[in-house]
């Protein structure tokens, strides 16, 4: 739009539709600004590892609250005279040394160790945000005393601390070994969780929520805490991979599940003597170990993508 | 530097002492007879346990004993074993199998992930790099266990290239099997984040002004991508000592080696708690102090850290 200006000069000014203004005029401030979950979602759901490890997950979890609707034998209908057989009819993965179905065993050990794993990571969760946030927010005195006994617990390799409580433990059910997990676990989501409350805390909605006059718990259970759970969502999900494996490997020492209980890592276990004449014995709870795992890292994998705006540029 | 040093030794002191007390804690102050539980379903004669009451000052307060057994500790007794052997000549006898086969281990996880992770965060989005993604993914989700098992059967049964069980002075070239079990799950790691961190190098400022300065792509990549990129995997190898060390207990029992970790292994399926508890004792003191180097390495590595205060 060319216009006269009075020294006769000719200046040509955009057009406002073509200015960052217009932009601006174009925000509906009715509509509710999109949160970084939402972004997240539609980033998420263009990719395929995304879809292929929540089916994953929902079918192992269906399965493990009801094995009886998968498998028809049942698993401790055994008979030894089909010790470590191959595949037959009604029996698609053979027999273990003790003459039972595979398949059946598989479906019906699904619980023990989704059961392990979620309830690890759960109470590895609760805790560590807990403290992490309360570490995070409120700094000082609590602050020192929190990462130091943290630091301690960060000493202990999880699975060495599991085998030495575990050997001396009495009671070995998918819930002591959860929780004998959890506390050497729990500070790695502390640390994490630490972190990202410390750069909430000095954001600009906080600044103005105490300019509000907002109470300190409310800033902390209102803002700091939900602006500071992604990066605690990504391990969690992934550490619930790495807790099934503890709990596999604790059982093939001899020190996990008691040996009644049906659980993939017992399984592993005591087909170690069969490998050599029949490796399906070992190699399909295996699978079925791994296939558990592998969707926990590759969700872990996609949301972590997902959830930091950096990443999600680089892809 | 000398100030970053000294702080990290102060900070050390707690976390030894902390970690040492808490596997104390946990085994003697269970509910229960600690007795009892160390030596789970056999009832040792009244003679053992005399004798081990008085060796871990058991009618004494928590405190008083674990202050006898740090002072035992600072002067080389480290415990004894289910059958009386001190743990420390165990040990001594014990390591150098392991050690071996925890250099092979590191020597493969190292250069083997570093090289792929390169490679595959040149090459972003690429075939190669998609293909590494995967492999570290099974990796990562096949239990060190059934690896073991299943390349033991392969190699050792099947195609008849290796040993299935190490001989007593293992050898270099029958370890290799095993170091290759051990290495696996660290490998996909350092795959892993060795391609992230060199992805992550290719766009940063210090790469666009070395190739802008005229710098050849060799050159760029080796001295100014890839140095930087190794200072996470360095931080890595430290905690991944941890484990390491479980995975020794794991391998060394699969291929029956006789090391630190096919001790312990055997400790734990005999159910021999006082060896257990002090193999691993001993084997979270070396942890916390690998990872006191590794900090003190990083420091080296980047400069950013030694001048801070």
């Amino acid at each position: 739009m060319p216009s006269n200006s009075p020294s006769g000069q000719t200046h040509y000014v955009a057009e406002l539709e073509d200015t960052p203004v217009a932009a601006v005029d174009r925000l509906d401030e009715s509509q509710k600004a999109r949160s970084t979950w939402a972004d997240a979602w539609d980033s998420m759901r263009r990719r395929p590892s995304f879809w292929i490890s929540s089916v994953l997950i929902l079918l192992i979890v269906v399965v493990a609250l009801f094995p009886s609707l998968f498998a028809q034998t049942a698993p401790d209908a055994c008979d030894l005279g089909n010790s470590n057989d191959g595949p037959a009819a009604g029996h698609p993965l053979g027999f273990t040394r003790q003459g039972c179905d595979v398949y059946s065993r598989i479906v019906f050990g699904t619980q023990a160790s989704i059961t392990v794993g979620l309830l690890a990571t759960m109470l590895v969760t609760l805790f560590g945000v807990i403290i992490g946030a309360l570490a995070g927010f409120y700094g000082g005195l609590l602050d020192a005393l929190v990462s130091r006994i943290g630091d301690i617990f960060f000493a202990v390799p999880t699975v060495l601390g599991a085998i030495v409580l575990m050997s001396v433990l009495p009671v070995r059910t998918p819930v002591t070994i959860a929780v004998v997990l959890s506390i050497f676990a729990w500070p790695q989501i502390a640390r994490i969780m630490r972190g990202a409350v410390l750069s909430a805390r000095n954001s600009d909605y906080v600044t103005a929520s105490i300019a509000l006059g907002v109470s300190n718990s409310k800033i902390l259970l209102r803002h700091v805490i939900p602006n500071s759970l992604a990066p605690v969502i990504v391990i969690a999900t992934v550490s619930l991979g790495t807790f099934i494996v503890a709990e596999a490997t604790l059982s093939f020492l001899g020190i996990g599940l008691g040996s009644d209980v049906m659980s993939w890592g017992n399984d592993i276990g005591q087909a170690q003597t069969s490998i050599r004449t029949s490796p399906q014995v070992l190699l399909y709870p295996a699978a079925a170990l791994s296939i558990t795992v592998l969707s926990f890292l590759m969700l872990g994998d996609v949301l972590r993508d997902a959830l930091d705006p950096a990443a999600r540029a680089r892809r | 530097m000398l100030w970053y040093t000294g702080k990290r030794l102060l900070q050390m002191i707690p976390v030894f002492f902390g970690a040492t007390f808490l596997i104390y804690f946990m085994v003697f102050s269970l509910p229960g007879d600690p007795i009892a539980a160390l030596y789970g379903d056999r009832t040792p004669s009244p003679g053992v346990i005399a004798q081990i009451r008085a060796q871990y000052y058991l009618d004494q307060p928590l405190l008083v004993q674990y202050f006898h057994y740090m002072v035992g500790f600072f002067q080389g007794d480290l415990g004894t074993t289910y059958s009386g052997r001190p743990v420390s000549e165990v040990m001594a006898s014990a390591f150098p199998v392991t050690a071996r086969l925890a250099m092979l281990a590191l020597i493969f996880e190292a250069f083997a992930g570093v090289l792929v992770g390169l490679i595959a965060g040149l090459r972003k989005g690429k075939l190669f790099d998609a293909s590494a993604l995967v492999v570290s993914l099974l990796l990562i989700s096949v239990p060190t266990f059934v690896i073991g098992f299943v390349l033991q059967f392969v190699f050792g049964v099947q195609l008849g290239w290796a040993r299935t069980t190490v001989s007593g002075e293992a050898p270099l070239n029958e370890l290799i099997l095993p170091a290759l079990v051990l290495a696996s799950v660290s490998f996909a790691y350092i795959v892993r984040l060795t391609r992230a961190s060199v992805s992550d190098n290719l766009n940063a400022d210090f790469v666009r002004t070395a190739t802008a300065k005229g710098l050849s792509r060799p050159r760029v990549v080796t001295v100014h991508v890839l140095r930087n990129s190794l200072v996470p995997v360095v931080t890595f190898l430290g905690v991944d000592l941890g484990s390491l060390m479980v995975g020794a207990i794991v391998t060394e029992g699969i291929f029956n080696i006789n090391g630190v970790g096919g001790t312990v292994y055997k400790a734990i399926k005999l159910g021999e708690g006082p060896t257990v508890v002090s193999f691993i004792a001993v084997m979270v003191v070396i942890f916390v102090l690998a990872n006191l180097l590794v900090d003190l390495l990083y420091a080296a590595l980047d400069p950013r850290i030694r001048y801070a205060k």
